[in-house]
């Protein structure tokens, strides 16, 4: 049995590595709808260094889809408010009008969507969709735009691809048009690569390729990617930092090994204890969250998890936790992070009285995680 | 696909989030309730005046003597020598032959209002049978009821109703009962096509619905889940049709009155079609006043009746293709 | 063509509630093409157990679930539910046999009228069968069973619940008719990560208190292995292997369970993974399925034999069959069955 790793991914000659690829700072979305207004993300911060991948795990509500759509500029314009910083190689991308966004879309930063039928035109062909972006960015002329096509369907692993150029996306396999979408996406090449839910709608076998596929281009053109998803296993093999979601906001952050061996913050241990795992025992019970996912038009005073967390206490109720770096690249926002000794505490006066301070009744102990 | 009724703050959302049902669920039911809550919304100060005007059309069709223009019938020919024109008393001056017309418009709205609510009334009811019974059975039915939908299609509203006049309502002493009848029943048989296949379409949406398949597992006749699972749900997208039906209703008699086979334009018998019918020889004469009313009359009353038709079709989210 | 045999099924007639054998679902196409969705599986399920079927899009899962209700009848084979043979019923003897038998959908939001107030939903099964005396009683405690406040929930309408209290209201609907065997298809896969687990935990918590039988049906493995007692993995409309769920992760025999179960990604760095065979080439179409073995495109270990003869279910070990000619596990050559039929 093979263990699954990260290849380091040595820098290119040519890249500019004095900076982060993305710098996203306090970055907060908002909708304006009839019923109050929807603070979809509220406050989210983060760099990316050129070459890596970032993990944004995240559940409905979390603000994951949302805050990889306000960082590429592809919000519908009304009722939206954004505030924040999102600096791709030192240039401000807040406030840009969609013109001037265009010409980043494609040529330096491109996402990958979760439904390749919908992301795909039905009624054009597939060559026509490929070459489209190639021909508008880099002004290339017909035969060279096919040539580049043929050698892009070949790059992610698409057979005959003579043939798949002329062909419709119903006449092909989801993990094939996937593939597609990809290949579109890396067209001309972008430097930034978000990937939001690219796998959900397709196979688990077929997920596996795509994932190998978006590690391996990655690796050759020293792309940064941004891996949206819900599945904490996806992230975990193929992600070099993880950056958990909850309610708008980024609650804890950090490397991949130690975010799992070592994580602070309730939300993710409770997400990760009620997920059913594979090499645990048939009928495991599965310690369940309760409660809901906060409401983003009035969220709740003090930390977003507290009403549904068994660690909370009367603090979390009035005052919201600011994200805090005790080890050098590991962020989280709580109190009471789970493994130090005031979370302990915390939790075990929980389970005593039987509840947590916002009245909810303490579910299973969690584990304890050194 | 969880396919709930959408409206333009949730596509704003939806939009947002990528429009994933599957893992939205938490987040969509949440926006949604946020919506239904919202849709409650006044329906404005357009809204408010179609409704007012309708309801005025109504009290004119059910007692149309409460209006002091004059009696129906009554000629007055003393204006007509004097070629007395538009005045308070007679907004809309006379007719030809001496009558007010005001009053003439009046009394039409009876004919009017019958017409286009008998009409539809027939279409919904038959086209609604057929379009539910060929949506939720499909098969063989279903083809039989198309193509039956497709010949009547093809059959112009004008053609049909100048047979129908023909057979059953020519000749000099044909009441006006009848007339009346023979032109609500050929716009009705035209209708039938179309609201029906309005109705096909929506009952095949909502009977791929899991709760109408649920309904189907638990062992519930075929009857029952049309009546209680299914039409519940189609109504809406059948309702806005009907107000829209209607104005085209309205809008063909008037085309059947100036082809002639419409109301005769008796004394008695005023319609807005056959006043306008009446109005449009004398109007190359100099007196265009004649037209005015009665058109005026229709173009309200098709405006309000479009107008609450989408008020109608955007609250329930009717996205099927209108006429 | 030979089915995939019947070694798997269990003999002791007493402990099945379900038996299905040679069921085949085959639906036109266009073009005069046939969908093959199903062809020729058998499986049982014994009482107050959870069998979990699992496997990708295309394998037939899902069909078999509504085969199971006569949603739409198979187009041949024989479901055994209780004794009865459900496909020689008439619709009205049919009709009947729904009370026993119900089902949970994929999508909880759309399993509900949008325009019924939810005392109205979980009391439908009861109205349609006339057994409305107590109506109040046994809605309230099918409700509160599911976990949700009775009189709370009662007037409202679907729209004030999320996706998992549809689903919960969805589960108390399928109860209040005290049925023998629920057959579930995909009932967590829309819901979020962490209301799967609420969902999963009930299912499991109200098999215990009401004696209740279930068919799982899911894409997931993790899932299924989680909540079944027995586990069986299709393909393309075919049953590969049947084993108890740990016995399965641990050992799986058939190439394709452990093509399966190498490509689902765990949630832990650290955690050994296995290699992962990379299945080459694509699903085949289900309207021109490969001869013989159904998988033998794509597997790594294919011979010629597999192409010439339909593999059958055999026993490799405690409560474990797989239908292969060269399983995983080592145990010899298959025996050519008598009666196998060549094409």
């Amino acid at each position: 049995m093979a263990k699954r790793t990260i290849r380091r991914i040595e820098a290119a000659p040519d890249a500019d590595t004095s900076q982060p690829l993305l710098a996203v700072e306090d970055v907060r979305t908002s909708f304006n709808t009839a019923a109050g207004r929807v603070k979809a993300v509220d406050g989210v911060s983060f760099t990316l260094e050129r070459g890596k991948t970032l993990g944004i795990v995240g559940e409905s509500g979390s603000g994951k889809s949302v805050l990889s759509r306000s960082l590429l500029g592809l919000l519908p314009g009304r009722n939206v408010e954004k505030t924040g910083s999102v600096k791709l190689e030192g240039k401000e991308l807040i406030g840009l009008s969609e013109e001037a966004l265009r010409e980043h879309w494609g040529i330096d930063m491109a996402m990958v969507f979760q439904d390749p039928m919908t992301s795909l035109n039905p009624v054009t062909k597939i060559g026509k969709q490929i070459t489209e972006s190639l021909r508008f960015h880099l002004h290339m002329p017909k035969d060279e735009a096919k040539e580049t096509a043929l050698a892009l369907l070949q790059s992610v692993g698409i057979p005959s691809p003579a043939q798949r150029l002329k062909e419709y996306p119903h006449q092909l396999s989801g993990g094939m048009r996937q593939r597609i979408v990809i290949a579109i996406a890396l067209a001309c090449g972008p430097k930034l690569l978000f990937a939001d839910e690219p796998t959900t709608a397709l196979d688990v076998t077929v997920q596996a390729q795509i994932l190998d596929l978006l590690q391996n281009l990655q690796e050759e053109r020293f792309m940064s990617v941004v891996l949206v998803t819900h599945d904490l296993g996806v992230v975990a093999g193929r992600a070099h930092d993880i950056a958990v979601m909850y309610g708008g906001r980024l609650v804890e952050k950090a490397p991949t090994k130690q975010l799992f061996a070592e994580m602070k913050h309730p939300y993710t241990e409770a997400l990760l204890e009620s997920i059913p795992k594979l090499n645990h025992a048939s009928h495991t019970r599965l310690a369940v969250i309760p409660g809901r996912p906060p409401n983003l038009i009035h969220p709740p005073a003090g930390c977003n998890f507290a009403p549904r967390c068994n660690y909370a206490q009367d603090r979390c109720l009035v005052e919201e936790p600011a994200l805090t770096a005790d080890t050098p690249g590991h962020e989280f926002a709580c109190f009471f992070p789970v493994g130090s000794d005031e979370g302990r505490q915390a939790l075990a006066a929980n389970v005593a009285a039987g509840k947590s301070a916002a009245g909810t009744p303490v579910s299973l102990p969690a584990r304890a995680h050194t | 696909m969880p396919d709930s009724q959408r409206h333009d703050e949730t596509d704003v959302i939806l939009a947002a989030t990528g429009g994933m049902p599957a893992l939205d669920t938490e987040m969509d039911v949440d926006a949604e309730t946020e919506i239904e809550m919202a849709a409650t919304k006044k329906l404005g100060i357009m809204g408010w005046l179609a409704i007012g005007w309708l309801a005025l059309i109504l009290v004119m069709a059910i007692i149309p003597g409460i209006f002091p223009f004059g009696e129906l019938g009554e000629r007055d020919i003393e204006a007509l020598r004097n070629d007395e024109g538009v005045s308070i008393a007679h907004p809309f001056g006379f007719d030809s032959r001496g009558s007010d017309l005001a009053t003439r418009v009046i009394y039409g709205c009876r004919a009017s209002v019958i017409v286009s609510v008998g009409s539809i009334l027939f279409g919904l009811v038959i086209g609604g049978i057929l379009g539910l019974m060929s949506g939720y059975f499909r098969g063989r039915l279903d083809s039989v009821i198309v193509n039956v939908f497709n010949v009547m299609l093809a059959i112009p509203a004008l053609v049909l109703a100048l047979t129908l006049a023909t057979v059953f309502a020519s000749g000099d002493n044909v009441s006006y009962t009848r007339r009346l009848v023979v032109v609500t029943l050929a716009i009705g048989i035209v209708s039938v096509p179309i609201l029906g296949r309005i109705t096909r379409a929506s009952t095949l949406t909502w009977s791929e619905r899991e709760f109408v398949i649920a309904a189907k597992a638990m062992g519930a006749r075929s009857h029952r889940i049309i009546i209680r699972e299914v039409l519940p749900n189609v109504l809406p997208a059948m309702f806005s049709i009907t107000l829209l039906g209607m104005a085209i209703a309205i809008i063909t008699e008037g085309g059947l009155a100036v082809i002639g086979v419409g109301i005769p334009a008796e004394l008695n018998t005023p319609s807005w079609g056959n006043l306008i019918a009446t109005g449009r020889s004398q109007m190359l004469l100099g007196a265009p006043n004649q037209i005015v009313g009665p058109a005026l009359f229709i173009f309200f009353t098709v405006l309000s009746l479009n107008y609450l038709g989408d008020v109608v079709r955007a609250r329930f989210d009717v996205r099927e293709s209108v006429l | 063509m030979a089915g995939s045999g019947k070694a798997h099924l269990s003999d002791n007639a007493d402990e099945v509630l379900l038996r299905v054998e040679n069921l085949t679902m085959h639906f036109p196409a266009s073009g005069g093409k046939v969908v093959h969705a199903v062809t020729d599986i058998s499986f049982d399920v014994r009482k107050g157990e959870t069998l979990g079927l699992v496997g990708e899009s295309g394998c037939g899962k899902s069909t078999t679930g509504k085969a199971i209700l006569q949603m739409p009848p198979p187009t041949s084979g024989s479901v055994v539910f209780d004794g009865t043979d459900l496909t020689t019923l008439k619709k009205s003897q049919l009709r009947e046999q729904r009370t026993q038998l119900q089902m949970i959908f994929q999508d909880p939001i759309s399993s509900i009228n949008p325009r019924k107030r939810i005392i109205d939903v979980v009391a439908d099964p009861l109205r349609v069968w006339n057994r409305t005396e107590n109506e109040e009683t046994v809605v309230a405690d099918a409700l509160e069973a599911v976990g949700l406040e009775p009189e709370l929930s009662k007037p409202k309408k679907r729209h004030e619940f999320s996706g998992g209290q549809c689903q919960r209201i969805c589960i108390a609907r399928a109860l209040v008719l005290n049925p023998k065997l629920i057959i579930c298809d995909e009932p967590v896969s829309a819901l979020d990560v962490s209301v799967q687990a609420q969902i999963l935990n009930i299912l499991e918590d109200l098999k215990q208190q009401f004696g209740l039988t279930l068919v799982f049906i899911a894409h997931d493995l993790a899932v299924v292995k989680n909540v079944s007692d027995r586990v069986a993995v299709m393909y393309l409309g075919k049953m590969c292997e049947v084993a108890d769920p740990d016995d399965l992760y641990h050992h799986p025999a058939h190439p394709y369970t452990n093509a399966l179960l190498s490509a689902i990604p765990i949630p832990d760095p650290a955690a050994e993974q296995r290699e992962n065979l990379g299945l080459s080439g694509e699903l085949p179409s289900p309207m021109n399925p490969p001869s013989g073995c159904r998988f033998r495109t794509r597997c790594p270990r294919a011979e010629d034999r597999c192409a010439a003869e339909e593999p059958q279910m055999r026993e490799i070990g405690d409560q474990h069959f797989v239908a292969c000619h060269f399983p995983l596990v080592d145990m010899g050559p298959a025996e050519t069955p008598v009666d196998v039929a060549v094409d």
